[in-house]
């Protein structure tokens, strides 16, 4: 192990972590509108709107994001009549077809969390800011949007902790992140050991405030769930095994 | 050039060195006259070394090893190995010299010695046939820098202003990729790719203005379909950052086998020999 090499590639890969923050809050904002915007659409009572949103995120989950942001950037690059768009402005740069890509991604994704958050609502809520007599933007504002996003909350968390690993994927696209920067080193070193450990330590740093954070809002918007106490021990927490605690509880079975 | 396994390689040459090699070479170099020499090329990596259709070794370094041969008063035997164990056979006394499109590197050095070079690839940026680059030449046709007298710098100064703010792809952790930071690093942007396709690819596209690369990948590729929008420009470039050519790798025990290829090489050049089978299988005049 070569201490002195992992000591000299720290300050480099550092200086990608900003590039990397970039495209994570960028693209996980832009996804996250975007996954509102795709939820609300699967929930519309019409025929078509959720038919079209169910196909985008049918695509974008079910394709690998290294093929999306090849797609996008090199694909896109090939056709004549797209490099004389006005597209092309953002198009021609990697940074905005990682932007793209990483947003279409996570707004896939993301709208699926929120569509099972919204599901989630009890009835009974709505139903009583209904007979409050709530609007339905109202309704949505002040009852379901809340309500819905406390229980995605989890199920987001680990969206966002995929995102700041998926951003090593645009290192493919001449982006130098943190990722791009180690790929350098080692093409330059033939050391990957050294080098990737280094990277992987500085993405767990950059995981470990993103779990505190999530944990954080987790109890802001959950005060009434702090304090409640942790279920009972039960045989199942000391070590029995579920197949065998049941069947000890539940009387056998007629037949032995 | 092929770089990807030197880690292996050279502990592993250092390994077969102070276990076999040393003391076997050291008998070798005093009593041999070197009336035999085996040399070894990959046989995959055209047009420098390859296999032809009918399993034959073929190539500029094989015409080039059987001159060479001939004017050393050498019997040559030509083998074919694995680029990965090249440097850790030839330590291992499986034969005594490599050609095999190897580049003169420092790194190389610490395990192995080079004769002179015999060859070298220039590099040159291209660009699409429609940019404003396209019709850009300079004083010289080449420049080496090794020793950069007035006229090259002059040449330098000229791309530099010419290409100033320009974006310019190249091949990660490449001798051109060293060329493009120290000598116009503050003046263009350089971006990086994991392999010379998907420059090409960005090239095509526009969104890198200008690429730089080996002669001996360009040459082919301009001649193809796929380069067919591609035109090079300005002066083919050696020397300095893009190493000390291409040369005969040998032990570095033996030392006399290093002077025959020099004189050889010497008079290979000399004469012409070098430049003729260059441009017989480059298309363009590679010796060094």
């Amino acid at each position: 192990m070569n201490f002195e090499l992992m000591a000299e590639a720290f300050p480099q890969l550092i200086e990608g972590i900003p590039l990397t923050l970039q495209l994570v809050f960028l693209s996980l904002a832009i996804g996250f509108v975007l996954a509102v915007v795709i939820a609300l659409a699967r929930l519309a009572k019409d025929p078509v709107l959720p038919r079209l949103a169910y196909g985008f995120v049918y695509v974008f989950r079910g394709t690998p994001l290294l093929v999306q942001i090849f797609l996008i950037y090199y694909g896109l690059g090939q056709f004549e009549a797209v490099r004389e768009s006005i597209l092309w402005i953002v198009l021609k740069e990697p940074f905005w077809c990682a932007i793209i890509a990483l947003a279409l991604n996570t707004g896939a994704y993301t709208s699926e969390i929120i569509r099972g958050g919204i599901q989630s609502v009890p009835w009974g809520q709505i139903e009583a800011g209904k007979a409050c007599g709530m609007s339905r933007v109202l309704l949505f504002r002040r009852i379901v949007f809340p309500v819905a996003i406390r229980q995605a909350l989890p199920a987001y968390g680990n969206e966002i902790i995929l995102m700041v690993k998926s951003t090593s994927l645009a290192s493919t696209i001449t982006i130098l992140e943190v990722t791009g920067i180690a790929k350098k080193l080692i093409s330059a070193t033939w050391q990957p050991i050294e080098i990737f450990l280094v990277a992987g330590a500085i993405y767990l740093t950059m995981n470990f405030i993103v779990t505190r954070g999530i944990a954080m809002s987790e109890r802001r918007l959950n005060p009434h769930l702090k304090d409640r106490p942790l279920p009972k021990r039960t045989a199942l927490d000391r070590g029995v095994t579920a197949a065998s605690a049941p069947a000890a509880a539940v009387p056998s079975k007629p037949a032995e | 050039m092929k770089d990807s396994n030197m880690k292996k390689m050279l502990l592993a040459a250092i390994a077969a060195v102070t276990l076999a090699v040393g003391p076997l070479a050291v008998g070798q170099a005093s009593a041999d006259d070197w009336n035999k020499v085996r040399i070894a090329t990959e046989g995959a990596y055209a047009p420098w070394n390859f296999t032809d259709s009918s399993g034959k070794l073929v190539g500029f370094e094989l015409d080039l090893a059987r001159d060479l041969c001939a004017r050393m008063g050498a019997e040559c035997e030509i083998v074919a190995q694995a680029w990965d164990g090249i440097i850790p056979a030839l330590n291992a006394g499986k034969y005594d010299a490599i050609m095999a499109g190897m580049s003169i590197t420092d790194k190389r050095k610490k395990v192995i010695s080079f004769s002179n070079a015999y060859a070298a690839t220039p590099a040159r940026f291209v660009v699409l046939k429609n940019s404003d680059h396209a019709d850009f030449t300079s004083k010289l046709e080449s420049l080496n820098l090794e020793e950069i007298d007035g006229d090259e710098q002059a040449v330098l100064d000229q791309m530099a202003a010419a290409f100033k703010g320009e974006t310019i792809g190249v091949q990660v952790a490449t001798t051109h990729e060293n060329f493009l930071r120290e000598f116009m690093g503050d003046t263009v942007e350089i971006r990086t790719y994991d392999t010379q396709e998907n420059l090409d690819l960005d090239l095509q596209a526009g969104r890198v203005g200008m690429a730089l690369a080996s002669m001996s990948y360009w040459k082919p590729l301009l001649e193809t379909e796929k380069g067919k929008d591609f035109t090079a420009i300005g002066a083919g470039m050696t020397g300095g950052p893009f190493g000390g050519g291409v040369g005969v790798g040998i032990r570095q025990a033996d030392a006399a086998l290093v002077e025959k290829f020099n004189k050889a090489i010497a008079e290979a050049t000399a004469d012409g020999t070098v430049s003729k089978l260059a441009i017989q299988w480059f298309g363009f005049d590679a010796s060094y």
